[in-house]
């Protein structure tokens, strides 16, 4: 039993073994007490709502291991569903025709890109602190989307989007797809490119990588452009699952996505984070949350668990790191 | 136990010990930390205490200061009273401080702040009266006759003068031992002079003084007494007096090691770094020197030289206003270290702990992160095999003893630290070394560790560029010695050609 444990702790990493053990008792604790949670439809649900908040903590993900973090992207994913929003009525809203989309995807992705890069570029070459820059770019796209807007919903759009927020393919919902190769393509962006290799250096230490010769400030505006394309991939899909594009639109999920980060390992400091936990710590949450949907529970409640859940966490860390600690002094 | 070739004198019991420990020995798991240690400290007097990283040094401190206990049959006198159970706070209040080497101070909080901060904790919550506290801390800073601005904040201050904070701090507490760890390890040859003279009139005031240092020229220079320490057993106390640095490296190592000039003329030699006129506004000007295949060229001379800077504009990392750079012969323009590490120019810098390595990082990532391209497989993306191969082969060459390259650099000791800042510039296959103080936190038996590798690359045919403001190293190690002050070289110095002796008071003069 102990080399069962051994084997599997080493195939998937501590980190890893941990997240998958939660995921597994929670499903197990929820199968058990809520009736309609082994359903289809419950796991279809549950795969529809993962994504957006997932795609949003893949891009918050990256710049914290950077060091830094991009307070604004629910504004920039807002702002991006706002420029395909855009060109769509500019070609006739519900009849614009799919060479819009594309070309409204383009822009969409183009203003993403923008903002996180300006946000690069100051962080990088200006020094200014990542929580005050990317904070006043937040502040900014809300205001300025909130004039565009004057705070209401911009809705009417083709009826072809509709499959991408609730189509499925293969039974496995479009959203889910979509948040799928966005984890791949970050998984190997972070874990297996020489510039992602650079972004954790940098965050454990950014005089010493410069001194190594390592781009800093390259790498630095480069991570927050694609932080900020990620937001807007994040945008488009929130624009076709609801049809509809408010400034404002998933604002709670700012700090969600921070608590994701960490639940899934990502040191908060930086340097240290991967996406494969991540993506765990993410449906370990959303599992929490519909299974206490299913139980009855209040919707605060389950924000609420969510909070109690990330501090018992820590505490078993810290707990699972001192006998560790105690196996090494026993082996000496 | 070897002979105590100081024996007591007889008044020392006239004029008390402020420390004195019997029969301590501390065992972790196993292992003796401590063997059957005795130290003794007299009242004012300056003691050093000597040994290489591991020795105990530590251990022992931390049982004089209470953090650890010793093991049954220890026996503590402090002030001459018995104290067998000492905790932190017992400790203090007897009067015994230490200062560690990174200080524990708080670098947000004012000079004032810092020194009366143990006068201000404990007890119940009260108003801090920031004007007593200023007089106290003006007052304790008037004893050691400096001048600070009380005001400022800590860590707006160089490292020499955060030095003295902690020890005003240590006054203000009424301190009457003092142990010093590794104080002058940061700081420049003429800080490290002020800071001895501080604790020279500390001990003419009664203060006792332990000075634990890696740098034996001060150690003797500064004590009255060395105990040395190896592997945990004491193996003498020795007078400071005609003790040499050769003497007192073998007692802590126990080997003999080599002290002969390895000078050779490498005139015949193609040249690699040719510098010319070279010079940056505020810096340094009109260097001009080369360095040849296989050379060890050695540069020294005060802080404040310019050779740090100089190494700086080498390495690309700033751009000097006048002059030219050749390397093999050809014009060498930098428009970033990035150009350098590509030319073939490696850096070890002086500050090993915040810019050589990332400490939090895998001793395998920091030997790939200058030569990325070289792992990177096909699609651009890094080979998990040609990483391994890398790692291996560096680390093998360089006989670093660690776990796993998966391993933290933090786990590593100082010299072994070295050994992979080594190993990561050598994997860029430099033609030239800059190595700016590499011997800094680095214990002796590991220091020799070091110049033989030194030595072994210069004879791969590498130049190699020595800063250092140890006049000793440069002198045993290096073909030729420049010697920089002001921003200038002001003479070369052939080491066969002159005494040690010689070219210290020519540098120091």
């Amino acid at each position: 039993m102990r080399n069962l444990i051994e084997a599997y702790r080493k195939t998937f990493g501590t980190e890893v073994a941990a997240l998958l053990g939660f995921l597994l008792m929670v499903l197990v604790v929820f199968s058990l007490t809520a009736p309609r949670f082994l359903s289809g439809a419950n796991f279809g649900s549950m795969a529809f709502q993962l994504p957006e908040l997932g795609l949003l903590t893949l891009a918050m993900l990256a710049p914290i291991i950077s060091g830094g973090l991009n307070l604004a992207i629910i504004y920039t994913a807002n702002m991006a569903g706002l420029t395909l929003a855009w060109v769509l009525l500019q070609f006739g809203g519900i009849d614009a025709g799919p060479g819009a989309f594309v070309l409204g995807v383009a822009a969409a992705l183009a203003v993403g890109a923008a903002a996180g890069a300006i946000m690069g570029l100051v962080i990088a070459y200006i020094g200014a602190h990542p929580i005050l820059v990317s904070l006043a770019m937040m502040i900014f796209l809300r205001g300025l989307g909130e004039f565009l807007t004057r705070g209401g919903d911009i809705s009417g759009f083709p009826t072809y989007l509709a499959p991408i927020g609730h189509g499925s393919v293969l039974g496995v919902p479009v959203p889910m797809l979509i948040f799928l190769a966005a984890a791949l393509v970050w998984h190997v962006l972070l874990g297996r490119t020489r510039h992602g290799f650079s972004v954790y250096m940098i965050g454990s230490n950014i005089r010493a990588s410069e001194y190594s010769g390592i781009h800093t400030k390259r790498t630095l505006t480069l991570i927050y452009t694609l932080s900020g394309m990620l937001c807007a991939v994040a945008g488009i899909l929130m624009l076709t699952r609801f049809n509809s594009v408010r400034v404002g639109h998933g604002e709670a999920l700012l700090l969600i996505t921070v608590l994701a980060c960490f639940l899934g390992g990502v040191d908060p400091f930086g340097g240290f984070g991967k996406v494969a936990p991540v993506v765990l710590a993410l449906m370990i949450l959303q599992v929490l949350s519909s299974g206490l949907n299913l139980l009855g529970a209040n919707q605060h409640l389950s924000t609420a668990v969510w909070g109690l859940f990330l501090i018992c966490v820590m505490v078993l860390r810290w707990v699972g790191a001192r006998l560790t600690q105690m196996q090494k002094r026993k082996g000496e | 136990m070897s002979a105590v070739p100081a024996p007591l004198p007889a008044n020392a019991e006239a004029e008390g010990s402020a420390l004195r420990l019997r029969h301590i020995s501390k065992v972790f798991g196993g292992v003796h930390a401590l063997d059957d240690v005795s130290f003794e400290v007299r009242r004012g007097e300056v003691h050093c205490l000597a040994g290489e990283n591991g020795c105990g040094k530590s251990t022992l401190i931390k049982i004089i200061t209470g953090v650890y206990s010793p093991e049954a049959g220890a026996e503590i006198e402090i002030f001459g009273e018995p104290a067998n159970h000492i905790t932190p706070t017992a400790s203090r209040r007897r009067g015994i401080a230490v200062i560690w080497q990174d200080l524990a101070l708080f670098p947000e909080m004012t000079v004032a702040e810092n020194i009366a901060f143990d006068t201000l904790v404990g007890g119940l919550p009260r108003r801090v009266r920031y004007g007593a506290m200023r007089a106290m801390a003006s007052a304790v800073l008037e004893r050691l006759g400096v001048s600070l601005d009380l005001g400022a904040r800590l860590r707006t201050l160089p490292i020499a003068q955060r030095q003295i904070v902690a020890i005003a701090r240590a006054l203000a507490g009424e301190a009457r031992l003092i142990f010093m760890d590794e104080p002058t390890a940061s700081l420049t040859q003429s800080e490290t002079d002020s800071l001895l003279a501080l604790v020279r009139s500390l001990s003419e005031r009664g203060v006792a003084v332990v000075f634990v240092s890696h740098r034996l020229a001060e150690v003797l220079e500064i004590a009255e007494r060395v105990s040395v320490l190896r592997d945990g057993r004491l193996v003498g106390v020795f007078d400071a007096e005609g003790m040499t640095q050769l003497r007192l490296t073998e007692l802590m190592t126990g080997k003999t090691l080599s002290h002969a000039v390895a000078a050779r003329d490498m005139s015949a030699e193609r040249p690699v770094l040719e510098l010319d006129r070279l010079g940056r506004d505020g810096e340094f000007d009109d260097i001009s020197l080369t360095i040849r295949a296989g050379e060890v060229l050695g540069l020294t001379g005060l802080i404040g030289a310019g050779r740090t800077e100089l190494a700086h504009s080498i390495f690309g990392m700033t751009r000097p206003d006048r002059g030219t750079m050749r390397l093999d012969g050809r014009a060498l323009r930098l428009h970033s270290n990035r150009d350098a590490v590509a030319a073939g120019i490696g850096y070890v810098s002086e500050d090993r702990l915040s810019l050589g390595l990332i400490q939090q990082q895998s001793i395998a990532d920091n030997i790939v992160l200058p030569v990325l391209a070289k792992i990177t497989g096909r699609a651009g993306l890094i080979s998990d095999r040609k990483k391994a191969d890398l790692v291996t082969h560096r680390l093998h060459e360089f006989a670093v003893r660690i776990g796993t390259p998966q391993d933290p650099i933090s786990t590593l000791s100082g010299g072994n630290q070295q050994r992979v800042v080594l190993a990561k510039w050598l994997a860029t296959e430099p033609r030239l070394l800059i190595l700016d103080s590499p011997t800094v936190g680095v214990d002796v038996g590991a220091r020799a560790g070091i110049f033989e590798i030194t030595r072994k690359l210069a004879d791969m045919g590498l130049a190699i560029l020595l800063i250092s403001d140890e006049v000793p190293e440069v002198y045993f190690n290096a073909d030729r010695i420049l010697h920089m002050a002001a921003g200038r070289i002001v003479a070369e110095h052939d080491p066969r050609n002159v005494t040690l002796s010689d070219l210290e008071a020519a540098i120091y003069a």
